[in-house]
């Protein structure tokens, strides 16, 4: 009885302006909020409400046998709310129906988990908790963005009490074994790995409206009979974007035709049914180990990090970036906070993607001609950033000057009124010295 | 394939990018098989090559039966290009039959222009003596060059004819008059490019007339290529677009920054200093970078009308310390230019190609490139700007100056781009069209 497992990435980042050495420190507005809401209003008009309502219908239509599992980020939950609250309240109907399961991510569709565990963990939890509130259920599966993982990543996410990963059936991980099963991280038993299929995920997400494709035109039913061909697997993972459907495929492409008639097509083989990542993970065994030591991705080139982390400056980029996590939890400021796990978003990165920018068409435009000028608009970013995170530490310095100033003259007074003797050790070195800042 | 090239500078007697590039072209060309025969008004010494044969226009006498010829071809080409035939006096826009019997006069060569300079030769033969470069005679000499260039052309044999720039135009004309030879056109920059909108009407007329005369029109860019159908009226389908490249000389020398100016960077742009080239951009984006960083140089090398303008507007702003004019450099000063340059600036206003910037690559130099330059459309790892964005343009000197893995990259990457930049596929492509013009394709 092969399962299917549908996971589709909901996400949408905040693209930057163009911000340039003249804004620095005039300024703080790093976002072009009107690029950002037209791509959100076009991007909810031609995908997710068409997407979602076609959903709908499906699983009034299937009941309980059609189901997916979404993993939607919180910078595109911040947008929707922002800009298109009618989209999360379709995710919200599709979540009432119970036939949705919600994955997890870091909020902001990091890459924390590279170099700082603790931003990862405070990104994943803070997001948990905000998917549980909105879509009704903590969430059990983690999806990390663009399917990062490595095996030290399956040990933080059991201790943050999560059953089941997605991630990348990447060949040189997987060598001669196949995605088609349930496998376990390694030193994580109680933990459940399920990866893509890449080949049938590739199909709908590149090559579905590829009209030079020898497949195309692809039907419901010719896709059904590959899938009813992989018999001995136990569950088929077809993780992609969700943007394939209306954006990626156009919907002159007749993606939503195909999606509508996908469920009754599979299941005219009684043998396939659907599944989401939890009830997969606990219905099979895992058959094997899976050891990642290097992290992978699904980026089509070599699945490794060479779309986000594969030049000089995406890594000059994200080491700056970086470098100021510590002083910016340190320091607690709400505005500061948001605008740091914003600049976190992977999409900024691949933007800077030399290796990239030829070939690949993005879905929508990009906010900047070429990698250089994406580079150039977040480095001023970060600089500006840096300025009022340096700025932020002063202030606090010289509130807690301040408060060491009041403390002492209470001492002074305090000396002056009562009987203590003079240059008694500690009342003068105690309030000079700092007050430990607040640890998060 | 044996090639009449018609030019009006080659190296070692340049004076901007045209030579330069039509030495890269012919030694490609002649790579790919061409017999080039490369006509200009004058060789003089030193303009010896191994892969072309260099012809002088200047002593080649012309006789009664070749003038008859010519004025016959003349009368052929005047019929078909009324109005944009070339004189050596201002033409009218509305001429009277007397003007016209004048102008006509000196196509069938009885009233000769420059009579001052004629060399008289037995049998009634006579020629002219041409210094080439760009004159204020520059007119009666291109019209004296296209005369010496017909005169000359009856007596090769070859299958085509390629001309570079308007002042071969005339020539290019009356040798397809003559010899019935198809006729490629090779535009590097229009009127449009080097005037803006205050063209000079006599030299449009000529553009347009050569653009028009000819079979095949090539173009340096899509940039080139649009203004050529937009504003001349060339039929689309015959102008093709072919991309210059540049020609590697040998392993530039190495240059050590001297220490004394390590700790500063520094910004060029070299070029002639006229309105085409948009100096003035440069030093506007200049005066905002150094408002952010004080710690920058700026060099301005070239020549031009707008020099004493620009040195006046320096000082006037107050950057004559951080900014400076280097002069019209040559040879080995250009090379040590580049070599010491931490970016070079192209804020050309309309740039039909644009060579520099390749040349600049060659030494690692990163560049910026504005968006109006026909290099633009094929370089991928170059940053670009808008030439009236002056902020956009010191945004990006300040980017490169500040964040070196931006350079590092940009230089990484153009590196690799530049070794599909080549001479050796442009050949290929003029093989192509040459082909394709004497119908043997």
């Amino acid at each position: 009885m092969p399962t299917l497992c549908l996971c589709y990435e909901v996400h949408e980042p905040y693209r930057l302006r163009r911000y340039t050495v003249f804004d620095m420190g005039q300024n703080s507005v790093y976002e072009d909020d009107d690029k950002n809401c037209d791509a959100m209003l076009y991007t909810a008009r031609v995908c997710y409400l068409p997407m979602n309502d076609l959903l709908l219908k499906l699983f009034r239509r299937y009941g309980k046998d059609f189901k997916v599992t979404l993993c939607i980020s919180g910078t595109a939950l911040d947008q929707f709310e922002q800009y298109a609250p009618e989209v999360l309240e379709s995710f919200q109907a599709l979540a009432e129906t119970g036939n949705v399961e919600f994955a997890a991510e870091t909020a902001p569709h990091s890459l924390a988990f590279l170099y700082s565990q603790q931003e990862f963990v405070l990104q994943t939890e803070a997001h948990a908790k905000r998917v549980k509130k909105l879509f009704g259920k903590k969430p059990a599966t983690y999806r990390n963005a663009e399917l990062v993982y490595n095996n030290d990543m399956a040990l933080t996410l059991r201790d943050l009490g999560f059953k089941t990963v997605l991630t990348e059936g990447a060949d040189h991980v997987l060598g001669w074994r196949s995605s088609n099963f349930v496998y376990c991280p390694i030193d994580a038993p109680n933990m459940r790995l399920l990866l893509r299929n890449a080949p049938l995920s590739v199909d709908l997400g590149k090559r579905f409206s590829d009209r030079s494709w020898n497949q195309w035109p692809l039907t419901a039913e010719k896709y059904a009979s590959w899938i009813h061909a992989q018999s001995d697997a136990e569950v088929i993972n077809l993780f992609n974007d969700y943007h394939i459907f209306g954006l990626r495929n156009k919907a002159d492409s007749g993606i939503f035709d195909f999606m509508e008639a996908l469920p009754g097509a599979i299941m005219a083989n009684p043998d396939f049914n659907f599944g989401t990542a939890s009830e997969v993970s606990k219905k099979y065994k895992p058959v094997g180990e899976v050891d990642v030591p290097q992290f992978m991705s699904w980026d089509e080139a070599g699945r490794a990090l060479n779309a986000w982390l594969g030049n000089d400056m995406q890594k000059d980029a994200i080491h700056s970036l970086y470098s100021l996590a510590r002083q910016v939890r340190q320091l607690d400021s709400p505005s500061l906070l948001k605008d740091f796990e914003r600049l976190q978003t992977a999409d900024h990165f691949h933007n800077m993607s030399t290796k990239w920018f030829q070939s690949f068409v993005p879905d929508r435009p990009n906010s900047f001609p070429s990698p250089y000028d994406a580079y150039i608009a977040y480095m001023n970013v970060l600089a500006d950033f840096g300025m009022r995170v340096a700025e932020a530490e002063g202030k606090e310095e010289l509130a807690e000057e301040q408060e060491a100033k009041k403390t002492r003259a209470r001492a002074k007074k305090e000396e002056d009124d009562g009987e203590t003797p003079k240059n008694a050790p500690g009342k003068r070195a105690a309030p000079l010295a700092r007050k430990p800042r607040k640890t998060v | 394939m044996k090639v009449l090239m018609l030019g009006w500078e080659f190296p070692p007697h340049i004076s901007g990018g045209l030579g330069t590039a039509c030495f890269g072209m012919t030694q490609a060309l002649a790579g790919k098989g061409a017999e080039i025969c490369f006509v200009m008004p004058s060789v003089g010494k030193g303009g010896k090559n191994d892969f072309l044969r260099l012809q002088s226009a200047s002593g080649v006498e012309i006789t009664d039966e070749v003038e008859e010829r010519m004025a016959w071809a003349g009368q052929h080409a005047w019929d078909s290009n009324i109005r944009f035939m070339p004189v050596t006096s201002p033409l009218m826009p509305y001429m009277t039959p007397e003007a016209y019997q004048e102008a006509l006069s000196h196509i069938t060569g009885r009233h000769l222009p420059g009579g001052e300079h004629v060399q008289r030769k037995q049998g009634g033969a006579y020629t002219w003596d041409l210094k080439g470069g760009y004159g204020p005679n520059l007119m009666s000499e291109v019209y004296r060059f296209s005369r010496l260039v017909g005169a000359l052309a009856l007596k090769e044999n070859f299958d085509v004819i390629h001309a570079h720039d308007w002042m071969t135009y005339p020539a290019a004309i009356m040798v397809k008059a003559l010899t019935g030879r198809p006729l490629v056109v090779h535009i590097h920059a229009t009127e449009y490019d080097r005037s803006g909108e205050n063209i000079n009407g006599i030299v449009a007329g000529i553009e347009r007339a050569g653009l028009l005369a000819a079979d095949i029109v090539v173009a340096v860019s899509q940039l080139t290529r649009n203004v050529v159908i937009n504003r001349y009226g060339v039929p689309p389908e015959k102008v093709r677009v072919v991309y210059n490249a540049v020609t590697r000389h040998e392993v530039p020398q190495h240059y050590e920054v001297p220490q004394r100016i390590r700790h500063e960077k520094r910004v060029l742009f070299l070029g002639r200093i006229t309105f085409q080239k948009g100096p003035e951009y440069f030093m506007e984006a200049a005066r905002l970078v150094l408002e952010k960083l004080p710690n920058v140089r700026f060099f301005m090398a070239g020549s031009g009308d707008m020099l004493p303008q620009l040195v006046r507007r320096a000082g006037q702003l107050r950057i004559g310390h951080r900014f400076h004019f280097a002069g019209f450099l040559r040879g080995e000063q250009v090379d040590r230019m580049f070599a010491l340059s931490d970016l070079y600036v192209m804020p050309s206003v309309s740039e039909p190609f644009g060579i520099t910037p390749l040349e600049a690559m060659l030494y690692d130099v990163p560049v910026l490139l504005s968006r109006q330059s026909g290099v633009s459309e094929i370089l991928e790892h170059a940053l670009k700007a808008d030439f009236w964005d002056t902020r956009d343009m010191a945004d990006k000197i300040c980017a490169v100056l500040e964040y070196p893995a931006l350079a590092s990259e940009l230089v990484k990457n153009c590196r690799e781009e530049m070794r599909s930049i080549r001479w050796g596929n442009a050949a290929e492509q003029l093989m192509q069209l040459y082909s394709e013009a004497t119908g043997g394709n």
